[in-house]
């Protein structure tokens, strides 16, 4: 098949494997729909949905635009708030500026609050290879962690587990890493609700030092800000006396009032609610009040390669919200390990490829991942223009598979455009259809196609051509002049 | 309002119109019968189509794959063919979806942006069949009888990159006879996607089989769309499924009158069923056979 199609074997083969677990696309699908409906329901409720979007994306471009002053304005801020600012230009840089931070505490576990741009960096893994624990404290995070398993959402990373399955992975995994849950425990949300918050809180209390990332760094001030739903991140950001937040250098704000537009947008976006129960803000370091020694690290790690690339740019604005995969025909089939990265669905479609580049198997399938429906980009928040973004980068795609020797997709194509590019040759290929179409008789339906086609006609019917083109019933009808 | 019933007394809408068509390469080479009915509910609203035979195809396909530099030479010739008429229709929500938000992006992409400017202005003339009808000709009922269960997906292009909203239910409304039944879900994408049906196939079966059953929820007797594409994969489904449900263009249960019905009854078709379909298609090919 990679032989035949460009940019395909990676997702194609991940998502068939996926698309057999029908439990999985069952707890996804209700689960999705459930957040569908309560998102749909309180956007609704804004008479100025159109125009906050507007100024959200307006707010971002800005700050894309002008990046390196915002960025230096932000180190002065933190710096003088008393907070340490690291620069990180990728993954392994990252890793070890925070590993060395932890190490010099003399800690050897850590406390988390969910991150995208720590899971982004794997950096769990790179902490647990030195030696140091990492404990994820939001709920569905915790879930992923017991259970060895993958996040697979930007909002929920456990979506694809259900109650059961949950209930399972606490029984058998708590007590092997701290309080176990208690006997009897069943599959009630309550319940399993509880098991976690008690298993949490013993390691909350011990805590020395934590790692969150931020949703909001405010350049003017400094300011860091965290919006949550379970309280749990405060928790990370108060208690311990050490504090390292990993922040993407898209996620700066110019100042203080742009959060008015994305506290509109965001809580509605993920949870489709009005206001998300936590959001936390910090500055720098206050004396006798929270941990004393603050530490962030700014992380590139492909930001600036995206930042390049004046079409595909747009997807920094994302406040990864998780809106555009709860509405994704393909996310909620093939779920989210499907696209190999922490960012699933059409976000992780257009993000990952321009982060990493296009050069793997992955990051060429991805920008295929899509039937470019358009439904992401109906309710992305700060109006990213997906569809046209998966377009451009099949275009990178393709472009760099140029020279060299030709696939079976790329001779047909070019044969295609060739015979399209005059209307005298498109009139003969049609006389072939004709004749086809006159061969297969009356038929309505072709069951099986050849070669490369069988990928349509394996579960569906192929219309038969007809036996007059309309151009030749046109001819026929109203003679050669139009 | 935009409704006008077609008594042999009222003035013809479409009076003295000349409208160039775009049967798109797709519908010229595999459903004539659209295009074909395109031109018949026009000229019965008295609008004059002219085919303009230098036509091909409107470069979506290579677009949408990623074969940018494949598709400049038909943005070029879409330009050329069509620049000079006033207003160009086509049977297809996706084909005219990209040549309003895809030529100039094409043409600007691979540097030519005089060339995209034309290509902006060109697009500006074309509209999808039912935008013609309702936004233009300012009709929506066009004299149509269709005694059948029907109920309509809104394709993903003519929804989204369009929006023509429900400017086909507002047509398909006025139809004689017709019985419009809501499609559960009628939002979400059948999963054809272009060459997207080929590449992630599981997938697009997966999605499409989700669409069919809420078809088949239905209990139509015929699915509708704008998009013979979208049409043929869903479709596709429906009749290996062998569940007896017809799809059928827009413009052909708009073409449709009491007189083909008059046809069909004296064939003895049955209306709906998998080998004697409601529609023209069977008896033109009787005709042409
Ligand atoms: S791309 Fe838009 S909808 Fe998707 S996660 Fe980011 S902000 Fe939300």
């Amino acid at each position: 098949m990679s032989g035949t199609f460009i940019g395909m074997p990676k997702f194609q083969t991940a998502a068939k494997e996926a698309l057999g677990n029908s439990q999985q696309r069952r707890n996804l699908q209700h689960a999705t729909g459930t957040i569908r409906g309560k998102r749909a329901r309180v956007v609704e409720e804004l008479d100025n949905w159109e125009e906050l979007r507007q100024a959200g994306a307006a707010i971002k471009d800005n700050v894309l635009t002008h990046l390196d002053t915002y960025l230096v304005q932000l180190e002065e801020s933190l710096t003088r708030a008393g907070a340490t600012v690291h620069w990180a230009a990728d993954a392994e840089e990252a890793n070890r500026i925070v590993t060395s931070l932890v190490r010099a505490t003399g800690a050897e576990e850590v406390v988390k609050v969910k991150s995208m741009a720590t899971q982004e960096i794997g950096l769990n893994e790179a902490l647990e290879e030195a030696g140091i624990h990492a404990w994820e404290t939001d709920l569905a995070e915790l879930i992923v962690q017991l259970g060895h398993d993958k996040p697979s959402h930007i909002l929920v990373p456990a979506i694809h587990r259900n109650r059961a399955e949950i209930r399972e992975i606490f029984l058998r995994e708590m007590g092997q890493v701290g309080t176990p849950p208690p006997g009897g425990l069943t599959s009630d949300p309550r319940e399993l609700a509880e098991a976690a918050r008690v298993h949490l809180r013993e390691k909350f209390l011990r805590a020395k030092v934590a790692i969150s990332g931020a949703n909001f760094a405010i350049a003017e001030t400094g300011t860091l800000v965290v919006v949550e739903s379970e309280g749990n991140g405060r928790m990370c950001l108060t208690l311990p006396e050490t504090l390292i937040s990993v922040v993407g250098i898209e996620k700066v704000l110019p100042r203080l009032e742009d959060l008015e537009v994305f506290m509109q947008l965001l809580p509605r976006s993920s949870t489709g609610e009005r206001m998300n129960p936590y959001t936390s803000t910090w500055t720098g370091i206050t004396p006798g009040d929270g941990p004393q020694d603050v530490h962030v690290v700014l992380l590139d790690n492909g930001r600036t390669d995206a930042l390049a690339d004046r079409v595909g740019r747009q997807a920094l604005r994302c406040i990864r919200c998780s809106a555009c995969l709860n509405v994704c025909p393909v996310y909620q089939r093939v779920g989210g390990h499907s696209y190999g990265s922490v960012y699933p669905g059409p976000i992780g479609a257009i993000l990952n490829p321009q982060l990493r580049g296009t050069a793997s198997d992955v990051d060429q399938s991805l920008p295929y991942a899509s039937s470019l429906c358009g439904a992401c980009g109906d309710v992305c928040p700060v109006n990213i223009e997906i569809p046209e973004l998966l377009v451009h980068l099949r275009t990178r795609v393709v472009d760099e598979h140029r020279g060299g020797i030709p696939s079976g997709e790329q001779i047909a194509m070019k044969g295609a455009a060739w015979m399209f590019a005059d209307h005298r040759r498109w009139e003969k290929a049609q006389k072939g259809a004709e004749l086809s179409g006159r061969a297969l008789g009356k038929k309505d339906t072709i069951g099986r196609l050849p070669g490369p086609l069988s990928a349509w006609s394996d579960a569906r019917d192929a219309p038969t051509p007809p036996t007059e083109s309309f151009r030749s019933w046109w001819k026929r009808e109203k003679g050669d002049q139009p | 309002m935009t409704s006008s019933p077609l008594t042999p007394q009222a003035p013809l809408p479409g009076r003295g119109m000349r409208v160039a068509l775009f049967a798109t390469c797709f519908n010229d080479t595999m459903w004539p019968e659209t295009p074909k009915a395109v031109v018949t509910v026009l000229e019965r609203l008295g609008v004059t189509v002219e085919f303009p035979l230098e036509q091909t195809c409107c470069g979506q396909m290579f677009t949408n794959t990623g074969y940018a530099r494949e598709a400049l030479p038909l943005v070029e010739r879409f330009a050329d063919v069509f620049d000079v008429y006033d207003a160009v229709v086509a049977p297809s929500g996706s084909c005219v979806g990209s040549v309003r938000h895809q030529h100039a992006t094409v043409a600007r992409g691979c540097g030519q942006p005089a060339l995209a400017d034309r290509a902006t202005t060109t697009a500006g003339k074309v509209y999808e069949f039912s935008e013609l009808l309702v936004d233009v000709l300012g009709v929506t009922d066009v004299g149509a009888t269709f005694p059948h269960r029907v109920t309509y997906h809104p394709t993903c292009h003519s929804l989204r990159m369009l929006r023509v909203a429900d400017k086909p239910l507002r047509l398909l409304r006025e139809v004689r006879g017709i019985d419009l039944v809501d499609l559960p879900e009628a939002e979400e994408c059948c999963g054809f996607g272009g060459t997207f049906a080929m590449k992630n196939a599981d997938t697009s079966v997966a999605m499409g089989s989700d669409k069919a059953q809420h078809v088949r929820e239905t209990h139509a007797e015929v699915l509708v769309a704008g998009d013979n594409s979208c049409l043929a994969h869903i479709g596709g489904l429906l009749t290996r499924q062998r569940s007896g449900i017809r799809v059928m263009h827009l413009a052909e249960v708009l073409a449709s009158t009491e007189r083909d019905f008059a046809v069909d009854n004296e064939l003895g078709n049955q209306p709906g069923s998998a080998t004697g379909p409601a529609h023209r298609k069977t008896t033109d090919q009787e005709v042409t056979a």
